[in-house]
């Protein structure tokens, strides 16, 4: 690919505005949030055309966003971050991804890595048998039509209600696991049949389930409220999304949306970009669409993390209350909104994507949990499984700059292939082993190309975000025990 | 005829560029291609055969969803196919023979989990006496 060379203007150590003028059919500026070496890396990418891209986008307020961790996706980047007016914009299926509510779920744990290191074979092997993983992995729970229907509009709650889980879990998952105006009416007969064996599992990919260590604290106040309060304790990080199903309702309203974009006269510099008006049909059936997708997503975590805690407590002997198993917090990192911010003194209602980012709400802020209103919401921000992953909060810079938004992850460097091509004749296994990381992963290839060098170094990541105080970083872990699909 | 198909490496993702010297087999060799990504096509037997019809807006689709309903044809009944017969196809429909076989997990090694065809890049051109589409998918 060759290098992008637009102009990118420097508005401080970790802001760059791609001018509006860049391009024609540009109707607001890009700003890329990243450090002056991080930007190379995107030049190479040719990402820049794509935050340019979707700037073209009817409706869009403020800026189309480009988070560090940003890296070449379909249409819109993966990292980004753009809000359509209500009343005028669109909504892009792209804009969210296949994977919809792909997403992270934290559990804190009052285990010790002395207590966990010496067990972490038998663990990691019941997770393994507890969590179905891996491809065409079906789950546990079978899920019947008229059950499939109320999942999708219940979301979370309706694997509580089965005792998968509490009521508390519900208190501190972004939405409360559940979003609003899931209409199962717009789910074709393939997308429900895709999910419906799928329900409860983790899938493959860059999906994962970690335990990990804590290493550093960088705010013990807002950690101790988040229950994380010393060094060597035992976290479990669970990263999955809506597997088949959310990939079939995004390839079924595609389809419809290529339709829309002829229809509604809307000019695109990229196909994979097809939107249609929030208010059209097209446009509220692929929302309500979404919202069940989402809401199957935050069941999947749901039955998971019950899971996890089930294996827990069989090696350790106790109650998952016991060992003191609460949940963190859960957050969508693919995902539409309809949020309202406010934009020069205006309050204003807007259609937020966030693909490939986290919603990042400030103290006080009214849809921040009741437990974390006086210091943020939680940010959960995976890494590769060879280094480490951060828990921050969202800030009141993000609401008025960013709707509410920061990065979700470390992002890709290498393509898949290129990285197990720079893998061939290593034993990932071994060589993670060797630096105190157990691995299980249904498929050796696919872990290769999951290998630390595929991806971002997250702790730069973390640190723009931190610098440009969209996000305030709380504490790091490391991994000790990996389960990949 | 020179090469059915190649595989093309994309960031995130991975594609194909498959080529055919008329339309028809342009659509069976992406269709092989996309096998091959998934598992060793030669592990596969013709132990069942299934009729698809597919149809879309216009061709450029119709390439898209015909691959999208193989992938759905593996996701949720996991058969794996090694041999396209296209009965017929015009520029928004197709009719095809597929032959394959049911996933045995002791028999077949799946390689990658292949979720959908998508429309980023996509291209369906021709190529001298030929023809040459690019389709890049989400894994």
């Amino acid at each position: 690919m060759a290098r992008w060379q637009g102009q990118l203007i420097k508005i401080d150590d970790y802001r760059w505005k791609i001018p509006e003028n860049y391009k024609t059919g540009m109707r607001v500026p890009g700003l890329i949030y990243a450090s002056k070496e991080m930007l190379e890396s995107m030049r190479e990418e040719q990402t820049p055309e794509q935050v340019a891209n979707v700037a073209f986008l009817p409706g869009i307020v403020g800026y189309s966003f480009a988070m560090p961790d940003i890296h070449w996706g379909y249409g819109f980047p993966i990292g980004g971050v753009a809000a359509m007016d209500i009343k005028d914009g669109v909504i892009s299926p792209g804009g969210v991804g296949y994977d919809i509510n792909c997403g992270v779920r934290l559990l804190r744990t009052s285990l010790s890595e002395a207590e966990v290191r010496p067990r972490i074979n038998e663990l990691i092997n019941e997770l393994f048998l507890n969590v179905p993983s891996g491809l065409g992995s079906e789950g546990k729970i079978k899920v019947s039509q008229k059950e499939m229907n109320q999942l999708m509009v219940e979301g979370a709650r309706w694997a509580v209600k089965r005792g998968l889980g509490s009521e508390e879990d519900l208190d501190v998952t972004e939405e409360g696991g559940c979003l609003g105006g899931a209409d199962p009416s717009k789910i074709s007969d393939k997308a429900a049949k895709r999910g419906m064996p799928q329900a409860g599992t983790l899938g493959s990919g860059n999906h994962f389930l970690e335990i990990q260590v804590v290493k550093e604290i960088f705010d013990s106040h807002i950690a101790s409220i988040m229950g994380i309060t010393e060094i060597g304790q035992i976290l479990v990080l669970i990263h999955t999304g809506s597997r088949g199903f959310g990939h079939q309702v995004c390839t079924d309203h595609l389809r419809v949306m290529e339709g829309a974009v002829s229809k509604y006269g809307i000019k695109l510099p990229d196909r994979q970009l097809a939107c249609a008006p929030i208010a059209s049909s097209e446009g509220q059936d692929y929302l309500g669409a979404m919202a069940c997708a989402a809401n199957y997503a935050w069941v999947n975590r749901q039955c998971i993390a019950h899971w996890v805690r089930e294996s827990f407590s069989k090696i350790f002997g106790k109650s998952p209350e016991k060992l003191g198993m609460r949940q963190v917090y859960d957050v969508a990192h693919n995902i539409a909104k309809i949020e309202e911010h406010t934009i020069d003194g205006h309050k204003l209602k807007v259609c937020v994507h966030r693909k490939g980012a986290t919603r990042a709400f400030p103290a006080g802020h009214k849809d921040t949990p009741r437990r974390y209103k006086e210091v943020g919401q939680p940010v959960l921000v995976p890494g590769d499984m060879g280094r480490c992953s951060f828990v921050a909060v969202g800030t009141q810079k993000a609401m008025s700059e960013s709707f509410g938004s920061t990065c979700h992850g470390a992002g890709r460097v290498l393509s898949r292939g290129a990285a197990r091509r720079s893998m061939q004749g290593r034993d990932v296994v071994r060589e993670l082993k060797n630096r105190g990381i157990t691995v299980k992963a249904g498929s050796i290839p696919s872990l290769a190309e999951e290998a630390s060098q595929a991806y971002k170094d997250i702790t730069e990541v973390i640190d723009v975000v931190h610098q440009a105080g969209i996000s305030r970083k709380v504490a790091m872990a490391i991994p000790m025990g990996v389960i990949k699909g | 005829m020179e090469r059915a198909f190649e595989i093309i490496d994309h960031s995130a993702d991975v594609g194909i560029i498959a080529y055919g010297v008329d339309v028809e087999e342009l659509f069976s060799n992406a269709a092989l291609a996309l096998f091959s990504l998934i598992t060793e096509p030669e592990s596969v037997e013709e132990k069942l055969h299934l009729n698809l019809e597919v149809s879309s807006e216009n061709r450029d689709s119709l390439l898209v969803e015909w691959l999208n309903e193989l992938i759905y044809l593996f996701d949720v009944k996991h058969i794996l196919f090694n041999r396209f017969d296209i009965e017929s196809l015009t520029h928004n429909q197709l009719k095809a023979a597929c032959y394959g076989e049911t996933f045995d997990p002791m028999k077949h090694k799946i390689k990658i989990g292949v979720k959908a065809a998508t429309y980023h890049m996509l291209r369906l051109d021709k190529n001298g006496g030929g023809y040459k589409a690019q389709i890049i998918f989400d894994i």
